[in-house]
């Protein structure tokens, strides 16, 4: 027994002796890379930025399990920005001086994204948002990216549908937030491009609970179809209430509808909206060869599987944005922010489950028309809309 | 305006209004026990509704929120205990303001026990594409039941402060707190009552409007912020005054969409309730007595 043990000892010393100087002759290898995450973990877009905190930290982890970036450990710095942009902008200054990351994932929403961009841009720190408006990467700054697809995209493809299905004239609805505006202004500067009418278009609170005396409006202007751009909980109650007061227009909304959540919230209402999205709500219905077909089933049941809940495109902004770092700086050798931003734009054809993202100096979010999809509700779960 | 289409936003507004009617009554309850204005109002009726669409799918919706409504009354009684009486030497407006931290304690709990996820509490009959149609406007049968319950609270509430002993007491107190402690009253426990009551009312009105609007833990300030307006509007302290400028401010609201944008409701509500307040500092229907700051 005591020889066994000694043996033991033995050769613990031998190999922590072999192994010791190996770590010392490299010492920047152990040094983490340091990736700022700043998300609205709470607050009114919490539907969002919780998902894509959890799912940055399952990445990180999932990562450093597997060598990290360049073999180097990736520190993720989380800040709750609850939505605030005032908030954004502290936790970014804070990340730049005093965390000194290589570079800056997320704000969730818009408005935040769209008041540190010159923090990042001026300081030379990388952001990539998950935020979709299109003015933040429109006109191009060299360390400003964004992986959701631009607005324009799901507007367009909103307007395809609604050629197809014959309709000419509709109601727009919008929530009073960044997102809602930035919807209802692109909605509006698209629409004469489709031959579309835009008979009414409204603002609204987001924190609205009931809007039947504003689809009473809407319903009275003889519109066709209903364009709602918001979060939760409105577009579940934009849904319910179109129901209630008997309208028959088709409801479109948002990419902001790609979460089962709002189906389940929205119940039976849910039925027959139509919205644009990536693919990632309706993967399994991709065809074996398409390239996120893996990576987006994979992160459905990863994400399930650890937070019991459905994963949402939201949380795979994510992934996308940590992905993407992580390609840029091992092509690039090196977690400088110059260096960083010159190899993203040199990413061709990375999957993500936004789409298959292709930067340039000229293009910083990296994604074309195709990587939106029109997608419907039936019994309760989404299915690729086919125009039937 | 067709006929149909007056209805329509007729209904849109009742509606409104008995939303904000459920939370100025809480208000109003509280304010006359301790004159204090309590701004975890608007987490009491977030709670019930939270609480009410946990239990629901496990339990018949009646009991659901029957212990939503319990739980829910436990939480005043226990933040009034525990928080409130122990400040009350340091004066009324200290407490108002630990109302304020209450109500973000109560948000911040909700956060981590539920999540941040939008949820909802089934329909009391149908679901959420029923619809019933009256005099050529459509409507959830929802409807029916929050203004039932608001009808059914405000004639509850008067009964019970016209006939029972505690209700009598409760009033007693409010007019004159020494006065009421020498005949035997005693004022704590009337305190107590009245926070258990208006968290149950809160609760109540979470549970009745959640199917329409759904509920999430975030819901409490916009409400408290309708509420105490309401409160405001028809005069502190008087919960029939509440529910008759709850209507009013829901009519105005809905009515208002008709010839300005939806955005721009709130400053047409908010523009006439700073006129009344100009012209009437004690509310629509409120008197002086009624509104003077009251000791704990």
């Amino acid at each position: 027994m005591p020889t066994v043990r000694i043996a033991r000892l033995f050769l613990a010393v031998a190999l922590a002796a072999f192994l010791v100087p190996a770590a010392f002759a490299a010492p920047a290898s152990g040094e983490p890379i340091k990736i700022g995450a700043i998300f609205a973990v709470t607050g009114g877009a919490a539907n969002l930025g919780a998902p894509e905190e959890r799912t940055a930290r399952m990445v990180v982890e999932e990562m450093n399990k597997s060598g990290g970036i360049m073999g180097r450990p990736v520190q993720l710095i989380v800040k709750d920005s609850g939505g605030s942009s005032d908030k954004a902008i502290s936790f970014a200054k804070q990340l730049i001086d005093e965390d000194e990351v290589a570079a800056i994932i997320g704000p969730t929403t818009s408005g935040e994204t769209l008041a540190i961009k010159d923090i990042c841009q001026k300081s030379g720190v990388v952001l990539v948002s998950c935020a979709s408006a299109e003015t933040i990467t429109t006109p191009v700054a060299k360390y400003i990216f964004k992986v959701p697809p631009k607005d324009n995209y799901v507007t367009e493809w909103i307007y395809k549908t609604m050629n197809d299905m014959g309709i000419k004239k509709i109601g727009v609805l919008a929530a009073n937030t960044g997102f809602g505006n930035g919807g209802k202004a692109q909605l509006e500067k698209y629409a004469s491009q489709y031959g579309i009418a835009i008979a009414i278009s409204e603002v609204y609170d987001a924190n609205a609970t009931d809007l039947t005396a504003l689809l009473t409006k809407v319903n009275a202007a003889g519109v066709q179809a209903v364009v709602n751009w918001s979060i939760e909980p409105a577009q579940a109650i934009v849904a319910k209430n179109m129901r209630q007061l008997k309208m028959s227009q088709k409801l479109f909304q948002s990419h902001g509808f790609a979460n089962i959540k709002y189906v389940e919230a929205a119940g039976e209402a849910a039925e027959g909206v139509i919205f644009p999205c990536s693919r990632l709500v309706v993967a399994d219905f991709l065809p074996d060869s398409h390239p996120q077909k893996k990576l987006l089933q994979k992160y459905n049941a990863d994400y399930k599987a650890m937070f019991k809940e459905d994963a949402s495109t939201f949380g795979g902004h994510a992934i996308d944005a940590l992905t993407i770092l992580k390609a840029a700086i091992e092509s690039a050798k090196s977690a400088e922010p110059d260096k960083i931003a010159a190899a993203i734009e040199r990413i061709s054809n990375l999957s993500g489950t936004a789409g298959v993202f292709s930067f340039s100096a000229q293009d910083h979010n990296g994604l074309g028309m195709d990587s939106v999809v029109m997608v419907t509700v039936k019994n309760g779960k989404f299915v690729p809309y086919t125009g039937k | 305006m067709d006929a149909s289409l007056f209805i329509q936003y007729f209904i849109s507004g009742l509606t409104y209004g008995s939303i904000y009617a459920a939370v100025a009554i809480g208000f109003n309850i509280i304010y006359n026990a301790t004159g204090i204005i309590n701004f975890a109002q608007g987490e009491f009726a977030m709670l019930g509704g939270m609480i009410a669409s946990v239990l629901a799918p496990s339990m018949p919706l009646v009991l659901a929120i029957a212990i939503a409504v319990m739980a829910t009354a436990a939480v005043g009684v226990a933040v009034e205990r525990l928080v409130l009486r122990r400040i009350a030497r340091f004066g009324v407006l200290k407490m108002i303001i630990a109302t304020v931290g209450l109500s973000i304690v109560l948000r911040e709990a909700a956060l981590l026990l539920w999540g941040e996820s939008v949820r909802t509490v089934p329909f009391f009959t149908g679901n959420e594409v029923s619809s019933v149609t009256m005099l050529g406007a459509h409507f959830s049968p929802q409807v029916f039941w929050i203004v039932l319950s608001i009808g059914l609270v405000t004639a509850g509430l008067t009964l019970f402060f016209k006939l029972t002993m505690t209700g009598k007491a409760m009033r007693a107190c409010s007019a004159n707190r020494e006065g009421a402690s020498l005949c035997g009253i005693s004022p704590g426990a009337m305190v107590a009552v009245a926070f258990g009551m208006s968290a149950a009312i809160g609760a109540l009105g979470g549970c009745v409007v959640a199917p329409l609007t759904q509920t999430h833990y975030a819901l409490g300030s916009s409400l408290a912020i309708k509420g105490f307006t309401v409160a405001a509007f028809g005069g502190l302290g008087n919960s029939l005054a509440a529910v008759a400028a709850g209507m009013l401010l829901g009519m105005l609201e809905s009515f208002s969409i008709v010839v300005v944008p939806e955005a721009y409701k709130d400053v047409v509500t908010i523009a006439v309730l700073l006129a009344v307040l100009v012209a009437k500092p004690t509310g629509l229907f409120g008197s002086r007595a009624a509104g003077a700051l009251k000791a704990y």
